[in-house]
């Protein structure tokens, strides 16, 4: 199909198009009441863990630190709620175990404003310190990933950094929350841009959009226009770029192809081409937290499936738990609901949970639920052995071999995999189990293999 | 949640429409007009051969289902598609028996044998045909005309032989007709050993009468237009035979024309469209990466041109598709796909909206540069 996606001006080879069900592209966010209890758990993000800095029965007030670390790749958190601490412990995570996490009661009467945070004016700060006053805010990526945006940003001594990438991709089928962020807080999302490309050295900045989202397109460029009214930025020029719809375009290596033509080299960063990549929602929540000095407590959750009765883009604080998240969105009879039906993510990437007690973190980008008709249609689905089609070698966006690495993995072959079939290229997106018309758990099969390589090189 | 559940699924949590069965049933829908026009070429025999085929098939794929030697289910449709194709193959007035037996080695042997739906490694209607090739070599060269005057009402009598019997000779039955012997060859035979071609559009359309001919290729190829627009056939691998085949006679042809036929006759001559549209891209047994397919198709056309004039057997798409299939492991071997970022950097430089590296090192100038290509068409262009 090269010739056809050239022709086409497809923005990488392969990739599939699934049904985009974004049913909620065109409802306000709109902020979600706080629950009576949040559970903030340490682990977060990718990194070291931080270690909470309250006691039990301490008050808290909202946007407090709650929890901190001197690591570099670690974040500190803040508390979402004004109110008592009441319990520092194991909680139901989102990846089936217990973690740890710091349990706040809300003192029923506050107003649960921020009343921690302080202004302050970081337009004559240098790189450095607006990279602290990141890491200060614990942000992380908040695409999903959940990488520590202060890590990300932050550019290695030999390397030099000319271009900021901004990913308002979003190509995950249902979640929005990316695209009305780019909508409704453009002007956030510019401040944001700004302060990282202050942070990296960046001379130039380009957001791209899927172009699904036109209206984003078209706001972020007005927006744009109107900031820059009063005189080109200082940090330099800042582009929106419609990109074509396809999954897994929010992948920075699928970005960087659509913007600039360029394979990212196997198994590099960004910032071997000179590049840094970040996801909108992080920018545009720095674009609001910095100036403010306030730390993150909250984040944009698409609610939304065929479950849902009020689907939509919510303002929630962290630490919420899943189930008054679910009751509020209008998912009918919560307590039956069944584990399966629920995913953290999108569907081609998320995670099904394992409780309803599990809370919102930052690296929550949606709560999908499906109802039980849904579930049994796929489930119904009968497993063949592999025809041989090729859909999976034609839709893995990073050129491997989904058909013979399958066939491979249920011989437990997995250094073979590694070492001539390029397993460790796989980023997981989903493609191949996407399109495979024999019902083979592909990627999951690949998720399986990287782990026990991962476990065999340590 | 009353039950703690410990099922947890991991990502996708979404799939595509596209199953096993889906792709089989089009195929099989695809083939439905090609056994129509069949059987109004031959009548009442071709119905019955493409019936008996495909039910001694469905038979032995059921007992081996059942049995648990093989994977799969009956209701993929797969044991169908071997089936039709099969009955295509054979002559019309091929004895049914003989034709049942080719159903089942197909299935058995071609199949069933090696594990069911996916793990064979040559394509299953091939390998009964080639069975019954070799045991029952005249009964699959009598070819009978089509268009024959009472075609519906009449079976052609070698259809009705009893099992391990001679079955009627053909040339005695044509001569009640009026028409010599000469009638039932095919067009390929009739080049390769009298030297006469046939017209171009009677190939295409196999639509005059007396010529033993199989279904028409301009419908094989629309139908199999219809399978690769819907993507379920995938279109290189017709692409690369006919195109090798047509390259390899066309060379043959300007270096010999009073020895070697036009492309155009080997093209539609025969079996090779349908071997090509039909047998060749069997999923199973073609390679996966899309380089292997060009390479297979190619291979296959060029053994087909070579065996049809060099071999003493006047038709050649069978074999080359066999030998084909067995060498497609090799071919996947070493066609494998280059993965993302590993291969030759920025092949796609040209099209991008943006210079890799910006061209200017200061923000000042920052400012003075636009991009210059833009992706989607509405943006005004530069």
């Amino acid at each position: 199909m090269k010739l056809v996606s050239y022709f086409r001006g497809e923005a990488f080879q392969r990739g599939v198009h699934p049904p985009s069900c974004k049913l909620t592209a065109d409802r306000m966010i709109r902020r979600m009441p706080f629950p009576d209890r949040v559970s903030v758990p340490l682990s977060q993000h990718i990194g070291k863990l931080p270690r909470p800095v309250v006691r039990v029965g301490q008050e808290v007030v909202r946007g407090q630190p709650i929890a901190r670390s001197d690591e570099w790749l670690s974040v500190p958190h803040h508390a979402p709620l004004t109110g008592v601490v009441e319990f520092i412990g194991l909680r139901p995570g989102m990846r089936g175990t217990w973690i740890e996490s710091i349990v706040i009661r809300a003192h029923a009467g506050a107003t649960q404003e921020d009343l921690w945070g302080r202004s302050r004016d970081l337009s004559q700060a240098s790189g450095q310190d607006i990279l602290q006053a990141i890491w200060d805010t614990g942000m992380v990526g908040l695409g999903g990933a959940a990488f520590p945006t202060h890590a990300k940003l932050s550019v290695p001594k030999q390397a030099k950094v000319h271009t900021l990438v901004v990913n308002g991709c979003e190509c995950e089928p249902y979640l929005t929350c990316d695209h009305r962020i780019m909508i409704e807080h453009a002007d956030d999302l510019i401040v944001g841009t700004r302060y990282a490309m202050r942070a990296t050295g960046a001379v130039r900045a380009i957001i791209g959009v899927e172009d699904n989202k036109p209206d984003a397109v078209a706001t972020l460029r007005q927006a744009i226009a109107g900031a820059r009214s009063g005189g080109a930025f200082p940090e330099g020029e800042i582009h929106v770029e419609a990109v074509p719809t396809k999954y897994p375009q929010g992948s920075e290596k699928m970005l960087i192809m659509a913007l600039f033509g360029a394979e990212m080299p196997a198994g590099g960063l960004p910032i071997a081409l000179g590049m840094v990549v970040s996801n909108v929602g992080t920018l545009a929540a720095l674009g609001k937290l910095l100036p403010a000095g306030q730390g993150l407590t909250e984040r944009v959750v698409t609610v939304t499936g065929s479950g849902v009765a009020r689907p939509g883009d919510y303002r929630v604080i962290l630490g919420t738990p899943l189930k008054f998240v679910l009751d509020y969105a209008g998912v009918p009879a919560v307590d039956a609901l069944d584990a399966r039906q629920v995913i953290l993510g999108g569907p081609m990437m998320g995670q099904a949970i394992g409780s309803l007690e599990v809370p919102i973190t930052k690296g929550v980008s949606g709560v999908l639920v499906f109802r039980h008709e849904d579930m049994a249609a796929r489930e119904g689905r009968q497993t063949y052995p592999c025809i041989k089609c090729g859909e999976c070698v034609e839709s893995c966006p990073m050129g491997l071999n989904p058909s013979t690495l399958g066939m491979l993995a249920a011989k437990r072959e997995y250094d073979l995999m590694g070492e001539k079939f390029f397993l460790g290229d796989c980023f997981e997106c989903g493609c191949c189990t996407y399109v495979c018309p024999s019902n083979i758990p592909l990627v999951q099969q690949f998720r399986v293999a990287k782990q026990i390589l991962r476990e065999r090189a340590v | 949640m009353n039950q703690p559940l410990i099922e947890i699924r991991s990502a996708p949590h979404v799939q595509a429409a596209k199953t096993v069965e889906t792709i089989m049933r089009h195929v099989v829908y695809s083939l439905l007009p090609i056994c129509a026009f069949y059987v109004f070429q031959y009548g009442v025999s071709a119905l019955a051969s493409i019936l008996v085929v495909t039910a001694a098939c469905l038979l032995t794929e059921r007992f081996f289902v059942g049995t648990g030697t093989q994977a799969g289910r009956l209701s993929d449709y797969s044991a169908v598609i071997t089936g039709l194709l099969l009955a295509l193959t054979l002559p019309p007035g091929f004895p049914l028996w003989m034709g049942a037996v080719a159903g089942i080695v197909a299935i058995a042997l071609g199949k069933a044998l090696f594990g069911g739906i996916g793990f064979n490694v040559f394509n299953p209607a091939l390998v009964g045909r080639a069975f019954v090739q070799a045991a029952f070599p005249t009964a699959i060269a009598t070819y009978t005309p089509s268009f024959l005057p009472g075609r519906y009402t009449e079976f052609i009598p070698s259809t009705l032989a009893w099992p391990l019997m001679i079955p009627a000779d053909a040339a005695a039955w044509l001569k009640t007709k009026n028409l010599d012997a000469l009638a039932g060859a095919t067009p390929l035979a009739k080049w390769k050993f009298d030297g006469v071609l046939a017209n171009a559009d009677e190939l295409l359309t196999s639509l005059s009468g007396n010529m033993a001919v199989g279904p028409a290729p301009a419908l094989i190829l629309v139908c199999g237009a219809y399978l690769a627009a819907r993507r379920f056939m995938d279109w290189r691998i017709p692409l690369a035979i006919l195109g090798s085949a047509a390259l390899t006679a066309w060379l043959l042809f300007a270096y010999d024309a009073t020895r070697y036929p036009n492309p155009f006759f080997m093209l539609f001559s025969g079996g090779l469209i349908l071997g090509a549209v039909y047998m060749a891209t069997d999923m199973a047994t073609s390679p996966v990466t899309p380089k292997g397919m060009w390479v297979y198709g190619a291979l296959i056309g060029l053994l087909t041109v070579v065996i049809r004039y060099y071999s003493g057997l006047p038709e050649g798409v069978m074999y080359a598709i066999l030998i084909a299939n067995a060498a497609s492991p090799l071919i996947e071997k070493i066609t494998q796909p280059v993965p993302f970022g590993r291969g030759v950097l920025d092949r796609a430089r040209k099209r991008a909206s943006y210079p890799l590296n910006p061209g200017y090192i200061s923000r000042e100038e920052a400012s003075a540069v636009t991009p210059k290509k833009r992706f989607l068409p509405k943006k005004p262009k530069k």
